[in-house]
């Protein structure tokens, strides 16, 4: 199953107006792992995700996603295998029911229309949505809008899953159910987020960028212990890690 | 602001309106746009001074408002919320057209007041079926009707995103006008100035959105063609709905409606 690698070899990325975003970004992702690229602001986060898709083009370096590079040929095969779920559902969902929404892409695929509709119902109970089928996405609440952004990759049957800061402006039970949500695929998961908690509980490894470098890559129970790391980085340790606010004890 | 949110629940309204399942929402969309325009080419086409003719074609929008179960008040309201408009469009009228047409004992009816409320039923007529169409179909089912039946599928999509994104889009412009009225303390802020900078920034935000949106639908394979599940079937509910009511309608126009409705009841009471 070798298509479900992702393969960054010195990625340098220079935008138009001069500002140097990536510097040299070389790792591997291999089968079924689950990684967090985390970051302050501006680190380049954002621009190395949408460089697994291939909607920026490398300035210099390569891609591999699973056993192709990425190239213009290649570019629909691997917009098929990389399923990208974006920070703002509202850019995401833009069909007038949920239901064209997660049949978007299996209709782009160019499947029969039996199997978009198995697959639109699979992914919709997978996230546990299908109740909100007919519904026009913005009639959904936030935490609805996540979920049904992420049928509408699921829909797709992708090998690699990458989502840009999964829990942002979810309330604790939303963060928590999209978590668990999270948990159970077996896809190679690939997440930024500023949530360090949510890190530590869904990615064994991290990532940490900085001014358009790889500063550490490694066990995310290593690199959050690491402090001088994380201060460096204006990171600072999950909150689960930190001692008790009254007691102090750990 | 309170207005804005409120025309947009309003807006709202009508979508969900639209999911309900009668047999007039059942119709094929193509059926119900295509006698909309019939009966809208039909009742502008009359005279200016045309009035009692046009009072048959209520028999339309309260047939749909009565079959497609809608509210009856609520497609009142959204009426008489253009009324100001059509006002403003007729206003004049009577000052101008002092011509008396018709002599009701000492008051003289004037062709300015005749075709004032002309104006005023012609625009309740067009405004109420077009409300009551978006409420029994669905603004997107319209949008699909149109391109089966020919109209060029950028413009479709165009409409589609339209109506996908003004929610959006007024709500960002809510928080930004309110950000702006909270700052200003009751008065006028900086002036024009402000709203020119505010305008030139709502135009990025909407660029910089339309921009994810792309690149939200470049990865999962958009290739330019939209693709949808047509269920919608023109059967024969669709001709007999389409062919009665076009027929009807222009049967209205070409013989005075009014006068035939009167010949014929008067026919059966003598």
């Amino acid at each position: 199953m070798s298509h479900h690698i992702v393969e960054v070899r010195d990625l340098h990325h220079v935008y138009p107006d001069g500002t140097s975003a990536l510097r040299g970004v070389s790792f591997r992702i291999t089968h079924g792992e689950s990684v967090a690229l985390i970051g302050a602001n501006g680190a380049g986060k954002s621009t190395l995700l949408l460089h697994l898709n291939g909607y920026l083009a490398p300035t210099s370096g390569e891609i591999r996603i699973g056993d192709y590079p990425l190239t213009k040929a290649t570019l629909p095969e691997i917009r098929r295998a990389v399923g990208m779920v974006f920070q703002d559902p509202d850019d995401q969902l833009f069909m007038p029911t949920v239901y064209d929404d997660v049949a978007f892409g299996p209709f782009n695929l160019g499947l029969p229309i039996q199997e978009v509709e198995r697959r639109v119902m699979d992914a919709l109970e997978q996230v546990g949505g299908t109740h909100l089928r007919n519904k026009p996405p913005y009639h959904l609440s936030e935490g609805e809008k996540k979920k049904v952004a992420i049928a509408t990759v699921l829909s797709m049957s992708p090998d690699i899953f990458v989502m840009d800061e999964p829990t942002n402006g979810l309330d604790p039970f939303s963060r928590r159910q999209l978590m668990a949500l999270l948990k159970e695929f077996n896809h190679t998961k690939i997440f930024t987020s500023h949530d360090l908690d949510m890190v530590l509980e869904l990615c064994d490894r991290t990532i940490v960028l900085h001014n358009g470098e790889i500063l550490a890559d490694g066990l995310t129970t290593e690199i959050f212990r690491d402090d001088n790391l994380l201060s460096h980085c204006h990171l600072e340790k999950p909150l689960s890690m930190q001692g008790c606010p009254i007691c102090g004890k750990q | 602001m309170t207005s804005i949110d409120g025309a947009l629940l309003d807006f709202k309204r009508l979508d969900q309106l639209a999911q309900g399942n009668t047999s007039i929402h059942r119709l094929d969309p193509r059926a119900k746009v295509l006698a909309t325009v019939v009966f809208i080419v039909s009742v502008i086409s009359y005279g200016k001074y045309e009035l009692t003719a046009l009072l048959p074609f209520f028999l339309f929008p309260v047939f749909m408002v009565a079959f497609g179960n809608l509210p009856l008040g609520y497609v009142v309201k959204k009426i008489l919320l253009l009324c100001p408009f059509v006002l403003m469009v007729g206003i004049f009228n009577p000052f101008i057209d002092r011509v008396v047409l018709v002599q009701l004992g000492p008051f003289g009816v004037t062709g300015g007041m005749i075709s004032f409320a002309s104006i005023i039923i012609r625009a309740a007529l067009t405004v109420g079926i077009s409300i009551v169409l978006v409420s029994v179909t669905g603004f997107p089912n319209i949008c699909r009707a149109l391109e089966r039946m020919g109209m060029p599928r950028v413009f479709a999509v165009q409409l589609l995103f339209l109506h996908r994104y003004i929610f959006v889009l007024t709500e960002e412009g809510g928080r930004v006008s309110r950000a702006r009225q909270l700052r200003s303390f009751g008065g006028k802020g900086l002036g024009i100035k402000t709203h020119g900078s505010l305008l030139g920034h709502f135009l990025l935000r909407t660029w910089l959105r339309a921009e994810r949106i792309h690149m939200a639908m470049l990865a999962r394979g958009f290739a330019g063609k939209f693709h949808s599940r047509h269920e919608y079937r023109f059967g024969g509910s669709e001709i007999l709905f389409l062919f009665g009511w076009s027929t009807l309608f222009i049967t209205f126009r070409l013989y005075n409606g009014s006068q035939l409705l009167g010949s014929f009841l008067t026919g059966i009471f003598p």
